[in-house]
């Protein structure tokens, strides 16, 4: 073998950068499908297209789930008195500061207040906590003991933020579009 | 070449430590970068790299598929269809995989015919041809139960037929069927099964080529004159980089071919009744399987006893395991025998034709004289099958003593540079 | 050796290629559908959004109440490569479409106008329905159809077609079909309920001529005006129309596999050529090297 060892060994030879360059970029190119085919398909992405929600049907003091994009969503329509109860907390020590008008959303300019709309998985562990119930009768994770109040706050266990709100409109006073 | 010693020398603290630990680095080293090769191989010896890719690129691709497949009879076919619809690039990755099994035999076929060619099967390399047979074997089952997967027309018939191969066997037949289907027919749980071991076999395929390639390593590669390297040094040049570089260019015009049909000709390789989801009540008109199977498909059909069919197929396959032995000849390469050289052509027309009877109707005429049929597809099938089994257990043997071989060059290198001499 | 080797190439060319018969259709009867022009044939075809509008047309008011689309979504017929609709004109289209939901908190299942990420409505509920409506034969589903029709091509042909990439037998026999409705023959007996085609594998089919809804026996279309766009209305357009349309629903993905093709072939050649000239340079070190 030690004949044929290369005659120029350390020639910095530009055919040879240039396939090994080349090979790279095939080969880069090549994992990229591999990816991209686990990211969310054409199916899913519409399916996950934005829905409408009527809320005649929510009576007050009541609440319901509804489940898009395979996560539930808690629709919950405030008592005068829960309102009151949280506006009332804007003050109190919150984990996750927010006043609880940031986290309702306005029709025509007029803050629609008895409405709560908040994805329901724990900002925890992803739990899906449980509604009216906890030391702030807001909703109760069952898995670490978080509790949060009618604002969908977080107000005592591990837990590290607020409910996160999804993304939603009002189409008219008692009609929303999520997405 | 048998024993090449260790030319792996740890340059780093940290290649020596691991070195000492697990030689890792030392064995890829010696098996792909200072592995001697024959100096003299042609191209139809690239092939192997070839094999390897593919079976990686098989592999891969299948376990992307996976993701998004559903095998189940209510769903199959439809999450293939959503694969091709949906699934991001999931078009690309389907009709790879499904190419990829046809380009994969492509390259198995030339990889054994070149073995047969030039001798490669005769000592010592006889359980590196015989762990190659076993591969073979373990891609047909592979490449049948993955067709079943799409759960189309031919998915589903092809399915029945084959394992009804099976109920041939005197006595115990219909239960084994019975057994392999979980049912009373082809149906869900023979999906399932065959979804799980056709996502077994392929890594069974990759251990026994790990076997392959250790075997091949340790009695060295032959070449075209079939002349065992004698002085390392004068008769093979190191693996990396000559071995590299070609077995990368040869892949790359491969895979040329491989995408001029992913790219172009997508289904061209395919039936194209398996875009028809299975029907248990309905037959197509005409089954036929893979393009690959067809010379041992047309075997089966050449023996008009069933039991025989099934024992003729399985013999054709089996009966490569027993090349090394049937020849006789003391010469390995086909290069220096010029009778062996017309046996084999005519062995490799065989089993073109072969496979060409295999995909016709059976009462198709071949040969008619004056309106009356004198050879129909079955009966040319026969003669094939005849001269296909002869070519083992006549020609081999007795040319081994009758042929007058050539005279074989002193040694690798004086073939090479004799060449390279008559070329000027 | 070199003479062995050329010898040894084309014997595995030939080979490989062996067995690569074309699927039959079925047996024989039946005449070769004639070859079409097809903007999307060849390397580097692709759709013609306005002829796949009109074939989705002529699919929606001829076929659909006996043809599924299982396969297709609504937002298909807008997205890249397909028939070019707008996304608006996708969900108004959808909207007409009543779709089957629920169950509703009563558990009722329910009507809805469709949406764009809704499947195309079955004609049928079931396989049986079909059959009982339709004298016994169910209608096929669309959604891959123009794949899954062919007929053999024979030899050489099957071998210059690797070549020529010739594969559009599937909307080829649509067309012909499509046109080869005929009086039988002297001497063939069609049963009731079946009709006679020159094209269809044994020439007898349960389907009467579709295209009656739209050209009448004379030639003459029923309605001028059915295509908006201007394009004269006669049967064998009308079939091509469809045809095209069949082909975008069963290989939705054509335009983006070709263009994706000549980037990666080109890739391929230009590191081949990379790798050729790399190898040379290699084995040129050594003596006698060939």
């Amino acid at each position: 073998m030690a004949d044929h060892t290369m005659s120029e060994p350390n020639r910095r030879d530009f055919l040879f950068l240039a396939t090994g360059a080349a090979g790279v970029v095939a080969g880069g190119a090549a994992v990229w499908p591999l990816i991209s085919q686990m990211s969310p398909d054409a199916s899913t992405i519409a399916a996950g297209a934005p829905v409408e929600v009527d809320l005649g049907p929510i009576g007050e003091g009541k609440a319901i789930t509804l489940k898009w994009r395979g996560k539930p969503i808690f629709v919950r329509h405030r008592t005068a008195k829960e309102i009151e109860e949280a506006k009332k907390d804007d003050a109190a020590a919150l984990p996750d500061k927010q006043a609880d008008s940031a986290r309702v959303k306005a029709f025509e300019g007029k803050a629609q207040e008895k409405w709560i709309v908040v994805y329901g998985n724990c900002t925890h562990l992803g739990c899906v906590p449980i509604g009216f119930s906890g030391d702030y009768n807001g909703w109760y994770c069952p898995c670490h003991g978080s509790h949060y109040d009618n604002s969908g706050r977080i107000r005592k266990g591990p837990a590290p933020r607020n409910l996160d709100i999804p993304e939603f409109a009002f189409l008219s006073a008692s009609k929303i579009r999520i997405g | 070449m048998a024993e090449h010693h260790s030319s792996y020398v740890p340059k780093t603290g940290i290649e020596r430590w691991i070195d000492a630990r697990l030689p890792i680095i030392r064995l890829m080293h010696d098996s792909a970068v200072s592995y001697p090769v024959p100096r003299n191989l042609n191209y139809f010896w690239t092939f192997g790299g070839i094999l390897m890719f593919m079976l990686v690129a098989q592999i891969v691709t299948g376990i992307v598929l996976v993701m998004h497949y559903t095998p189940h009879v209510d769903f199959a076919f439809a999450s293939v269809e959503h694969i091709m619809r949906d699934v991001n690039y999931g078009w690309l990755l389907r009709y790879m995989h499904a190419n990829g099994a046809s380009m994969f035999f492509i390259a198995v076929y030339i990889h054994i015919f070149r073995g047969m060619y030039y001798g490669s099967y005769k000592a010592p390399r006889e359980l590196l041809w015989i762990l190659g047979v076993v591969i073979f074997l373990l891609m047909m089952a592979t490449a049948f139960m993955g067709y079943v997967l799409p759960w189309g027309q031919m998915s589903f018939w092809g399915a029945t037929v084959i394992t009804n191969l099976f109920s041939a066997i005197p006595v115990i037949g219909d239960p084994i069927v019975t057994w392999l289907w979980g049912g009373y027919s082809v149906d869900n749980p023979t999906l399932n099964r065959f979804f799980s071991l056709h996502y077994l076999l392929p890594f069974m395929i990759l251990g026994v080529v790990v076997l392959h390639v250790w075997a091949l390593h340790h009695v060295g590669q032959n070449n075209p004159t079939g002349v065992e390297v004698k002085n390392v040094a004068k008769d093979t040049v190191p693996f990396t980089p000559f071995a590299t570089v070609k077995d990368l260019f040869a892949m790359v015009c491969f895979m040329m071919v491989f995408g001029w049909f992913v790219f172009y000709h997508p289904n061209f390789l395919g039936h194209a009744d398996n875009y028809i989801p299975a029907d248990p009540l309905k037959t197509p008109a005409h089954i036929v399987p893979e393009w690959y199977f067809l010379p041992f498909y047309g075997i089966l059909r050449a023996i008009p006893d069933k039991l025989g069919g099934v024992v003729a197929m399985f013999a054709a396959i089996a009966i490569l395991a027993f090349l090394p032995w049937l020849d006789t000849s003391k010469v390995k390469s086909g290069k220096y025998r010029p009778t062996f050289k017309i046996f084999f052509w005519i062995f490799v027309v065989v089993s073109v034709l072969l496979g060409y009877t295999g995909s016709q109707p059976t009462d198709k005429v071949v040969l008619a004289l004056g309106g009356r049929t004198i050879l129909d597809m079955v009966g040319f099938a026969q003669i094939l099958t005849v001269m296909y089994f002869a070519y083992f257990v006549i020609a081999l043997p007795l040319l081994g003593l009758f042929e007058k071989p050539k005279a074989v060059p002193a040694s690798i290198a004086d073939s090479v540079l004799g060449d390279a001499k008559a070329a000027k | 050796m070199k003479i062995a080797s050329r010898h040894l190439v084309a014997a595995f060319a030939l080979l490989g290629l062996s067995g690569l018969a074309a699927p039959a259709l079925a047996a024989g009867g039946a005449e070769h559908p004639p070859a079409q022009k097809w903007s999307f044939s060849g390397p580097f075809g692709t759709f013609d959004r306005a002829q796949l509008q009109r074939g989705f047309k002529v699919y929606r008011e001829v076929c659909s109440s006996c043809h599924g689309l299982e396969k297709i979504s609504f937002r298909n017929l807008s997205q890249p490569g397909g028939p070019g609709f707008t996304e608006g004109q996708v969900k108004t289209l959808a909207a007409e479409y009543k779709v089957k939901d629920g169950p509703n908190e009563s558990g009722d299942m329910f009507e809805r106008p469709g949406r764009p990420a809704d499947r195309f409505p079955a004609p049928f509920p079931n396989a049986e329905a079909a059959k009982a409506a339709n004298g016994g034969a169910v209608p096929p589903d669309f959604s891959v159809i123009a794949k899954a029709r062919t007929y053999e091509r024979g030899f050489p042909m099957w071998l210059i077609d690797i070549f020529t990439q010739y594969q559009e037998q599937g909307p080829d026999y649509i067309v012909a079909l499509l046109n080869g409705y005929e009086v039988a023959p002297k001497g063939v007996t069609v049963e009731a309920g079946l009709h006679y085609n020159k094209y269809f594998p044994g020439n007898k089919i349960a389907m009467a001529n579709p295209l009656v809804a739209v050209i009448d026996d004379n030639g003459k279309p029923n309605d001028p005006g059915f295509y908006t766009d201007g394009t004269p209305v006669t049967r064998e357009q009308v079939a091509r129309d469809l045809a095209a349309f069949l082909m975008w629903a069963a290989e939705p993905k054509l335009e983006e596999r070709k263009h994706l093709g000549a980037k990666v072939m080109l890739w391929l050649l230009l590191l081949a050529g990379l790798l050729y000239f790399t190898k040379k340079r290699i084995w040129s070190r050594l003596e006698g090297a060939h």
